[in-house]
Order: C-alpha cells, then structure tokens, then sequence
C-alpha cells in the first residue's frame, strides 16, 4: 500500500496517530501546572530559613536531575504501585486502586519537571530585588500578600526563558510514557508499524508530528517572551 | 504491623538482592560507559563542521545544518532511535548488499549512531555559542596585526570558545549519560537494562534505587569535575567564571543560555 493510503485512507492508521498526538498534548498540558507549581513549591521551600526542609528540597532535585529521566519514570511508576498495593495490605481491599496508566504518567513527569522547574523558580525568586518585598512588608503587608501581590507577578517574566527550556524538555519526555502502556503519539505509531512492518514511514510521521510541536511551542515561546518584556527594553 | 515495617525496610533496602544481581548492574555499566564514550566523542568531532556549516553565509551550506539541527533537538531521542532501530530493517536488502547489516542489527550500533547523530546536533550549537560569544572585535583586531585564520583560530577564538563551551559541554555529557538509559528500549542490556532485567525476575523494586545511585554517583562526580576543571581553567578572569552558565547536572538545557536565537526549536 501506498504512504498516503496507510496514513489517511479509509483504514488507515491516521486517525490512531490523531489520537496519539491528542494524549501526548494532553499529557504535557496536564503536567504543567503541577510539574511548574511543584517547582514553585520546591524553590521558595529551597529559600526557606529551616535547614532540613532546604536539605530535603535540595536532595529531591539533586536525585531526579542526575538519574535518567526514564529511570524517574519507573521509579515513580512502581514505586506508586507497590506503595498502593503496600497500603491496600495494610488498609484493607478498600484501598486496592488500580493505577490509571495516564494519571501515574502525569504523575511522574510531575515529578522531574518539578525537579528541573525548581532551579528556575529559584533564580528567578533570587532576581526579584529584596528591596520589593521589604518595600511591601514596611507598607504591611501580609507575608502571603507579599509572595502573591508582589513577588509573584515579577517571577514569570524572569523565568519564561528557563521554563519554556523545560517545556521543550517536558515535550520530548513524554515520549518515554509510552513504555508505560499509555497510547500516545509514539505508542500509536509502535503499533501501526508493527501492523504494517512499515516502521519508517510511521516513525517519521511522529517525528514530524513532534517537530512541529517543538516549533509551534518555540514560536509560542518567543511570543510570551516578547510579551513579557513590553515596558522592560 | 511490624510486618509491613519490615516489608517497608525490605521495599527500600535488599542486601540478598544486590549480591546475587549486583555484578549485572555493573556489567550493564561497562555498556553504558562504551555507548556514551564513543557517541559523545564521535558526536563531538562531528559537531566542530556542523557548528561552521550553521554559521556559514552561504545559505545551501547553513539551512541544511540548521534543519538537521531542528530535527535532532526538537523530536525525542527515542523516537529518533526506533527510526534508526527499526527503520534500519526495511532496507536490510541494501544494507546487505553493500555488507552494512551487520551494524544496523546490532542493537549496541544502532545506539551509537542515533546518540551521536543526537548529541551532535546539541554539541554544534554549543560551540557555535561559544564561538560568536567571541567579541567581534578581537578577530578584526587578530586580523589588523596580520595573523593568519588558523592562528586566529588557534590562539584567539578557541581559546575563549572552548571556555565558554566547557560548562554546556559537561552538561550534555551528563545528559548524554541520562539518555543512555533509553538504549534499554530497544533491547540493549546497559545499565538501565540490566535493571529491568532484575526486576523482570525479581519483582524486586529496589533495584531500581540501586541503579539510580549508581546513575547519580556518576553524574554528580562529573558534574564535581567540571566545577573543578572550570574553576581550574578559568582562574586568569578576574572576574571568575563565565556567568552565563549557573545550570548543574540539569540536562541539555545549559546552551540555551549562550544561544542567541533560542527560539529555533
């Protein structure tokens, strides 16, 4: 069969790839606000005045950015299990959950991103000139209105640069769900070469389906950063 | 209760375990350190023409090296690795004809080629960073004192390139390190794949603790060494380090920093 019969014909394998790029947009929008927000987290806990909360905060992200994202996956993903299934030993049946592939997906690339996230977060909490938050505090401020009035605002401009890196990374990383037995775009296109045995074709199309993203997503980078920057020159 | 503590204890550390499958895990290693070794060098060699090609005015010369750059950075590398892994099969006939098969069936080759081909791309950008972070200025001044291009090469651009380069460099390696582990994908039994191999047998889920200290262990360790080697090579500059680069072992996201026109990928 022809290239273009495979992907678009009437039993072609273009509506499965359709699927397999929504789950992995999907999947990378879903981790955003927790993967970003758990590096928030980390960072101002990183700043914190405790010394065994900045520790533990710091070995987090020590562990997750020097073992293999793929290895952070795993460790995630069966870790939760076997935790799960620990705790239904202990609980009762009641707690007898089965996993949903997608949720423990976002679940762990939460987990690196949040590590990766965090060293922009940090640095970008550091560039917010000290002076803001005194200024805030003499006028009395709460120190929550101080963090989400003041601080807050100024931190996304500083860290568009850093996080959309980690967007580009976050994209790409996606790809390692697919061994979890999520279907995204990878998995669906796994499956129709072995279908077909015509893995070229199929995995090309992906990796122009993954190109495009990156380049859309770098075109909506420098947009953002664009943006941000009016009134700064 | 004792017994879910003890099976918590057991969950985290297992010495049974580690001495019966523990020199699969290095044997893994020894895989992982040959694939990384050779793709980072090779990719590296490779990256200095690709880096002269991007930068080149002729643009037949340039738009060639920049899409191959697009495509290495911005598809994932196991993507790219099945292309070459299984993609590879559908020409068998002519890779045996012209006595090739032998590197495309072997999962260990298909490793390299795809991670040196990947790291390149990163590797290229890296130096043309650290090339045009070179000020204008000193080349003009090298070229009004009469030096000819291989000096200026040798004694005023690389000289300062190749500092700047060091740190994005280092992380590419760590990152190239972490990336090794999806060569376990596609059947090799490095590191990573020894791991899945226990665990396979085992369903023991500490191994996977195990391996990520060794990962760790290695990653940190370079990443010491390059603060030493950085600190080392750069104590002329009053001033201390290159500022631009304050990234760890934090993955390949250090050449964004020096690359001017980040928006590409």
């Amino acid at each position: 069969m022809s290239w273009f019969s495979l992907l678009f014909g009437p039993t072609g394998w273009g509506p499965l790839l359709l699927k397999g790029t929504v789950i992995t947009v999907l999947l990378s929008f879903t981790t955003v606000p927790f993967g970003f927000g758990g590096g928030l987290l980390l960072a101002v806990l990183k700043l914190s005045k405790n010394r065994a909360v900045r520790i533990a905060c710091d070995a987090y992200t020590t562990f997750f950015r020097g073992i293999p994202d793929l290895l952070s996956l795993f460790i995630v993903y069966f870790g939760l299990q076997s935790l799960l299934n620990m705790s239904a030993q202990f609980f009762g049946d009641a707690w007898r959950i089965e996993m949903n592939a997608f949720v423990a997906g976002v679940i762990a690339l939460s987990v690196v991103v949040a590590a990766y996230s965090s060293e922009v977060w940090v640095a970008s909490l550091k560039a917010v000139p000290a002076g803001q938050s005194e200024a805030a505090k003499s006028l009395g401020l709460h120190p929550k209105q101080v963090f989400f009035l003041i601080v807050l605002p100024q931190l996304g401009r500083v860290a568009l640069p850093g996080l959309g890196n980690i967007w580009t990374i976050l994209v790409k990383d996606t790809s390692l769900i697919s061994t979890l037995a999520v279907m995204d775009l990878l998995r669906a296109s796994s499956e129709a070469s072995r279908a077909t045995t015509r893995p070229l074709l199929f995995y090309s199309a992906a990796a122009a389906i993954y190109l495009i993203f990156s380049i859309v997503s770098g075109v909506g980078q420098a947009y953002l950063e664009r943006r941000s920057n009016q009134g700064y020159a | 209760m004792l017994d879910t503590l003890q099976s918590f204890a057991g969950f985290v550390v297992n010495i049974d375990l580690l001495s019966t499958y523990g020199y699969r895990l290095l044997l893994g290693l020894q895989i992982t350190a040959e694939v990384v070794l050779i793709s980072c060098s090779l990719g590296f060699v490779l990256a200095y023409p690709l880096s002269r090609a991007r930068m080149s005015k002729n643009v037949f010369i340039s738009s060639p090296a920049l899409a191959y750059v697009t495509f290495f950075r911005g598809t994932p590398l196991l993507c790219q690795l099945y292309l070459v892994y299984y993609g590879a099969g559908e020409f068998r006939p002519f890779f045996q004809s012209i006595d090739l098969w032998w590197f495309f069936r072997d999962a260990f080759y298909c490793c390299i080629f795809a991670f040196t081909l990947n790291t390149c791309a990163y590797q290229s950008e890296i130096l043309r960073g650290a090339i045009q972070s070179v000020p204008k200025g000193q080349i003009e001044a090298a070229r009004a004192l009469g030096l000819s291009g291989y000096s200026i090469a040798r004694y005023v651009v690389f000289p300062q390139a190749l500092l700047v380069a060091l740190r994005p460099l280092g992380n590419e390696l760590i990152g190239i390190i972490k990336a090794s582990a999806l060569a376990a994908i596609v059947t090799l039994l490095d590191l990573m794949g020894q791991t899945r191999f226990v665990f396979a047998k085992t369903f023991d889920f500490s191994i996977y603790l195990y391996s990520a200290i060794i990962y760790l262990a290695i990653t940190q360790a370079i990443s010491r060494l390059w603060n030493w080697m950085e600190l080392l090579l750069s104590r002329h500059l009053i001033a201390g380090r290159p500022a631009t680069m304050v990234l760890g072992p934090g993955a390949r996201q250090g050449q964004a920093a020096l690359d001017p026109l980040r928006a590409e990928t």
